[in-house]
């Protein structure tokens, strides 16, 4: 695969080092930003034109669009940045229909004072990624905001897609006897957000797992599985996945606790803060529910990719206990898993 | 990981459940005095494995739970003055004061910070010699030395811009007085482990003597807790009461000498008033007159602040073991995670919040 | 209350006068005060809370803990029980 360095954006130099107020306000400023930052980025054929809209042709059938908007807080982290998420997050949103992802739109929002040379790592993050996945940048829009009025930078992407005839996922599709199956393991996004927050003093290992799941899903088509549903466990982790499933089924799901996947650092940092990893953010796995006589093909084809290596079967979708996600332990004992109520902090008691 | 893995091994839980039930003659009822033990019996459905043989009856033993209502309100108070940081727990963040929380403050312009070690705070006060900074300490002889060494650090480096909002609570005045209690339906103990590695156990010997209860001090992994919950069947079956070891590995008869040392110098033992429960003679620690300057409800003069705490909330009753959270005509309803009228239904490791998670109908 | 986990202390050091030191979690390191456990070495594995160590792990009471279990799940082997697990003993060793 090729390496971030080599697809480097020959970028000219800005007079400014951070951003200035007049980078947002139309004018002279605002037009060196987008030719010495975005357009040798992001530049394709439709961008390059710099209408006020993108124009591009649609294939007959249905197409997919999904928006999203990124606040993190450290912007740079383990694994990625937030260009890395805005990115992924939108595409994964759009492939979880079965489209196939195709255009972005990008708008930031700049906090006066933002060092240009974030800036330039960011966009070149967003550059990167989405020709990982590959969606076209093809409009977008900045805006600067006086310093405090954000955090940084803010970004929103929306994505289209189009979906292939005949596929049509959702969780109206799920069935009882459904395999729920996971596409890695949990919590590497949220906890590795966590350990580098200010005031709490950890080295940790621990990598998000942002990426772009749209190439695994294809994966999974092409094994031609029958699967029903997918959604990515992102903000309120697996647990808030299983529940919205459950919740918008009807149906119950039975959870093996000791089949989901948890890698050894993130078990670690969960343990000493008290955190539970089935409510921790994913940025790049998936949940999917395939039928039963299908699951293991599917789960095959996963393994395959390098983004499932560590798929697992972790539960089923039943008839008992409507709306409800219920937790099998090793022991033989159950418990329910809610909905979280709000953000878990870390505890020391 | 090592030293936790291996004790969750589900087979030797089984061999112990099964060696558990196999000396059972009647069901005993023993209290796990700690919150952080509700929490893993709750999660790992320990008591699912026992139901019938072992009736756990879960203890006042999270500071969240029984942190009185006026303290949060004297937190939110100081945490709102101007030129102060406010630096807590994440724990306390969410307990409901009678108005608000500390998040909610935070949402109204305070400067509240979490940290995971009072060392943190500590260093922020370093960086931030221009401002107060306050820090939370709540808790039980567990985490009374880390927030015995932030005060005497900040003495010793002169930071005087450094306080503690002390609401320091101790274990054994509470189990004397749910046992003093006409209503203690109690037969023994489960120690927390972890009061004891500081405190160790030679304090419980005359409390199992006197009210003639076993008392066995416990960890928190299931395997921990199934061997300490077997030596107090044991003991209840044998007639016996002494205080027991069940977790060797980490806590000593005489606990740790230093801590208790620095401990010794730097608080001393007074009244203190118990959320739901009411007022415990020498159950808490406030500082010694030597580090007054370092007391945040002095220096900020919030010890007026007195608050009554709802009537619907049957907490003090659940945190004596006299109810369990689901008799309360406000659990579920009235009183959720979301919304909780007491500080057992905000904690993650209270009793209400536990069984709120864990425990509803399957 | 009282979250508190094994680590091994992987470093130590001084800091405003504390002795100080780097405690790994199986892969998540994170800053703990030594100060009430000079007994502690490099390492050794100390029971952390809220950033404090308060207990040098016992190691040779953690195996003999675990050889009692061993006992017990053998012990009901030998009454016709099927236990499968391996040894917790020897699970202890490989690390």
């Amino acid at each position: 695969m090729a390496t971030l360095e080599s697809f480097s954006c020959p970028l000219p130099k800005l007079y400014y080092d951070t951003v200035q107020l007049a980078h947002g306000s139309g004018g002279k400023l605002s037009a060196e930003l987008i030719e010495a930052i975005f357009l040798p980025c992001f530049g394709n054929d439709t961008l390059n034109q710099l209408e006020d809209q993108a124009t591009f042709a649609v294939p007959k059938g249905r197409m997919a669009f999904s928006t999203d908007t990124f606040v993190v807080n450290p912007i740079f982290f383990s694994g990625g940045n937030i260009g890395d998420l805005a990115v992924n997050g939108t595409v994964n949103d759009v492939a979880m229909s079965g489209a196939t992802p195709k255009f972005l739109s990008i708008g930031f929002v700049l906090e006066e004072g933002l060092p240009i040379e974030e800036l330039r790592q960011i966009v070149e993050s967003i550059r990167y990624s989405a020709q990982q996945a590959g969606v076209n940048i093809v409009t977008g829009d900045t805006k600067v905001v006086e310093k405090g009025s954000c955090d940084k930078v803010f970004i929103n992407t929306s994505g289209i897609g189009f979906i292939p005839p005949e596929i049509n996922f959702g969780i109206a599709q799920i069935r009882p006897g459904d395999k729920i199956i996971l596409s890695g393991s949990i919590a590497d996004h949220g906890m590795a957000i966590l350990t580098k927050r200010k005031g709490l003093s950890f080295q940790s290992g621990i990598k998000s797992d942002t990426a772009a799941l749209n190439g695994l899903i294809a994966t999974m088509m092409e094994s031609e599985g029958t699967i029903h549903a997918l959604r990515d466990p992102t903000r309120g982790g697996v647990a808030t996945t299983l529940n919205e499933f459950a919740g918008q089924s009807g149906l119950g799901i039975r959870l093996q606790q000791e089949t989901i996947p948890v890698n050894d650092a993130v078990r670690g940092a969960c343990e000493i803060l008290g955190i539970d990893p089935l409510y921790v953010a994913n940025e790049g796995k998936l949940i999917a529910a395939v039928s039963e006589e299908h699951a293991e093909l599917v789960l095959e084809a996963m393994r395959k990719h390098p983004l499932g290596t560590q798929a697992a079967i972790i539960g089923e979708v039943t008839n008992d206990h409507p709306k409800k996600v219920v937790m099998e332990n090793a022991y033989g004992t159950e418990r329910i898993i809610d909905m979280p109520i709000g953000e878990q902090l870390p505890r020391i008691c | 990981m090592k030293y936790i893995d291996e004790f969750r091994n589900p087979q030797a839980v089984k061999a112990l459940v099964h060696e558990i039930k196999s000396i059972s003659t009647q069901k005993w009822v023993i209290m796990e005095i700690c919150g952080g033990q509700t929490h893993s019996i709750m999660k790992n459905g320990l008591h699912q494995l026992l139901d019938g043989v072992v009736e756990l009856v879960h203890g006042p033993g999270c500071p969240v739970c029984v942190t009185p209502l006026e303290l949060i309100d004297q937190a939110v108070e100081i945490a709102s003055l101007p030129n102060v940081i406010f630096t807590s727990f994440g724990d306390m963040l969410r307990v409901p004061g009678s108005s608000k929380n500390l998040l909610e403050a935070r949402s109204e312009g305070a400067d509240v910070r979490m940290v995971y070690s009072p060392l943190e705070a500590l260093k922020l006060a370093r960086e931030h010699l221009d401002k107060e900074v306050v820090f939370f300490a709540v808790g039980f002889e567990t985490t009374a030395p880390g927030n015995a060494m932030a005060i005497a650090q900040a003495k010793k480096e002169g930071l005087t811009n450094f306080s503690e909002l002390i609401s320091h609570v101790l274990v054994p005045p509470a189990m004397t007085a749910l046992l003093s209690s006409e209503t203690n339906r109690v037969q023994a103990y489960l120690a927390a482990g972890h009061v004891c590695a500081v405190m160790g156990w030679e304090e419980y010997e005359p409390i199992a003597a006197q009210f003639r209860v076993p008392i066995v001090v416990t960890g928190f992994e299931p395997l921990d807790l199934l061997k300490g919950i077997l030596m107090t069947v044991q003991q209840l079956e044998s007639g016996k009461h002494v205080v027991e070891n069940a977790y060797p590995r980490a806590v000593a008869r005489k606990g740790n000498q230093q801590a208790k040392a620095l401990l010794q110098s730097v608080f001393q033992t007074i009244d203190r008033k118990w959320r739901g429960i009411g007022i415990i003679p020498q159950s808490g620690w406030a500082l010694t007159p030597e580090f007054a300057a370092f007391d945040a409800t002095l220096k900020f003069e919030t010890g007026h602040i007195k608050t009554q705490e709802p009537k619907e909330c049957i907490s003090g009753e659940i945190l004596q073991g006299i109810k369990k959270p689901n008799q309360c005509p406000a659990f579920g309803t009235l009183c959720t995670p979301e919304h909780p009228l007491g500080a057992t239904m905000v904690s993650g490791e209270g009793a209400c919040s536990a069984y709120f998670r864990y425990h509803k109908e399957v | 209350m009282c979250l508190a986990i094994p680590g091994k202390i992987v470093k130590i050091y001084t800091e405003n006068g504390l002795r100080m030191g780097h405690v790994n979690y199986s892969g998540t390191i994170s800053e703990a005060c030594l100060e009430y456990v000079p007994e502690a070495d490099m390492e050794s594995y100390v029971i952390v809370h809220a950033g404090f160590a308060i207990s040098v792990l016992d190691e040779e009471q953690a195996r003999q803990s675990l050889e009692t279990w061993d006992e017990v799940t053998d012990h009901l082997k030998k009454q016709g029980y099927t236990v499968e697990n391996a040894p917790l003993t020897d699970k202890t060793k490989k690390d």
